[in-house]
């Protein structure tokens, strides 16, 4: 088991947003600044760790027949105090966040890889299954928000980098229109490598 | 009245709940390849959608806030969900045969459908009484299958046009998403 590899997959070769196209919801709705997207990924990225140890460390205690719903009150136990944390200590975050915290729970991508790899793998191998998967959603969230944030609102974190800036692109068809146009830039890439590889 | 007139048309129209507050995003996109079974998918939402808000109302009301264990929501709300779907599928099974082929295969994907929670936790939030939840649930739900079905009658054309191979698949239907999200834009006015 080659434990770099099951890190390094999440970040480029299976990255959950941009390859799986998982998790799209969050990734539309709060990416509108860097700030928010990167909370959001450090929160989605705790989740994640947090839960794929645990049912990595229950897996052979957990029945077959009803591992979904063991699955689904494990992630909300962690969403749920995930949840608390940030209304305590970043009051901010968790007001611009809103509603997509709780919603953490049904983002495809935690429970996908409960199912696919954190049920059938020890606990090192899970763990940076977990940690490359969290940090190319997050990798993948600061792209879209960058984009979204300097064209939309002229800034960076805040900072001022345009004086103009097109509104459109912090509202909803903004997040749509970012990231049809990386997956295409993606597709393009990855289109030039091959047929380069072929020739 | 006037008021549930209100919540109605800011669900379907105004906050359209896939074009402007990002959730179902996933059957939005994974199901709307053929008109028919963006129809089937509306159906087996709305359904559950309405059942899901009514029975997490309730709860909240009678249990979370009786004992005073609001902080469980999260948790109470999925289990909810997620037992519904189930219940409802082996429901729909036992009683008609024809209703299960047509919406039976959508009923699993639901459980992992933000739209519902969402709506159920949104809900709560705005403080709505268990008439306007109702309301708000089946507007939601309605807003969510126009959306679906527009966007299938959109990309049934689109596999004939001519796409630049980069575009193709998931891309181009982003583009088509952001196009049908600014015109419902021009609802904002209504409200």
């Amino acid at each position: 088991m080659n434990l770099g590899k099951e890190f390094s997959k999440g970040i480029l070769s299976e990255n959950p947003l941009f390859r799986l196209t998982l998790g799209m919801c969050p990734s539309l709705a709060i990416t509108t600044s860097v700030f928010n997207g990167l909370g959001m990924g450090i929160a989605f990225t705790v989740v994640l760790l947090a839960s794929n140890i645990v049912i990595s460390l229950l897996r052979k205690i957990i029945p077959d027949s009803i591992r979904i719903p063991c699955y689904i009150v494990i992630i909300a136990t962690f969403v749920t105090m995930i949840e608390m944390l940030m209304h305590a200590f970043t009051p901010e975050l968790f007001e611009s966040l809103g509603i997509f915290i709780p919603l953490i729970v049904v983002n495809c991508i935690i429970l996908g890889r409960a199912e696919a790899f954190a049920n059938k793998n020890s606990l090192a191998p899970s763990i940076m299954d977990a940690l490359g998967m969290g940090l190319g959603y997050t990798l993948a969230l600061l792209v879209v928000s960058t984009f979204r944030e300097i064209l939309g609102a002229g800034t960076f974190l805040g900072y001022a980098i345009f004086g103009q800036s097109a509104l459109i692109m912090i509202l909803p068809p903004g997040a749509f229109i970012t990231l049809g146009c990386v997956l295409a830039f993606l597709n393009k890439i990855q289109n030039r490598t091959k047929h380069s590889v072929n020739s | 009245m006037r008021e549930m007139m209100l919540i109605i048309i800011g669900a379907v129209l105004v906050n359209n709940i896939v074009l402007s507050q990002f959730l179902g995003i996933c059957p939005f996109l994974g199901v709307s390849k053929k008109l028919k079974s963006a129809l089937g998918m509306g159906m087996a939402v709305t359904f559950v959608m309405t059942l899901a808000s009514a029975l997490t109302w309730l709860i909240q009301r009678y249990v979370l806030e009786k004992m005073q264990i609001e902080y469980l929501q999260t948790i109470a709300f999925i289990l909810v969900i997620a037992s519904l779907v189930q219940f409802v599928e082996m429901v729909i099974r036992k009683t008609s045969p024809d209703l299960y082929k047509s919406l039976g295969v959508y009923l699993p994907l639901i459980t992992t459908n933000c739209a519902v929670l969402g709506v159920a936790i949104i809900n709560i939030q705005k403080s709505y009484t268990f008439a306007q939840t109702l309301t708000n649930s089946i507007a939601n739900a309605l807003g969510f299958t126009l959306a679906l079905i527009l966007f299938a009658g959109i990309r049934e054309r689109l596999e004939d046009a001519n796409v630049p191979k980069c575009f193709e698949g998931m891309p181009i239907a982003l583009i088509t998403a952001a196009l049908m999200s600014i015109a419902f834009l021009g609802f904002t006015g209504l409200q």
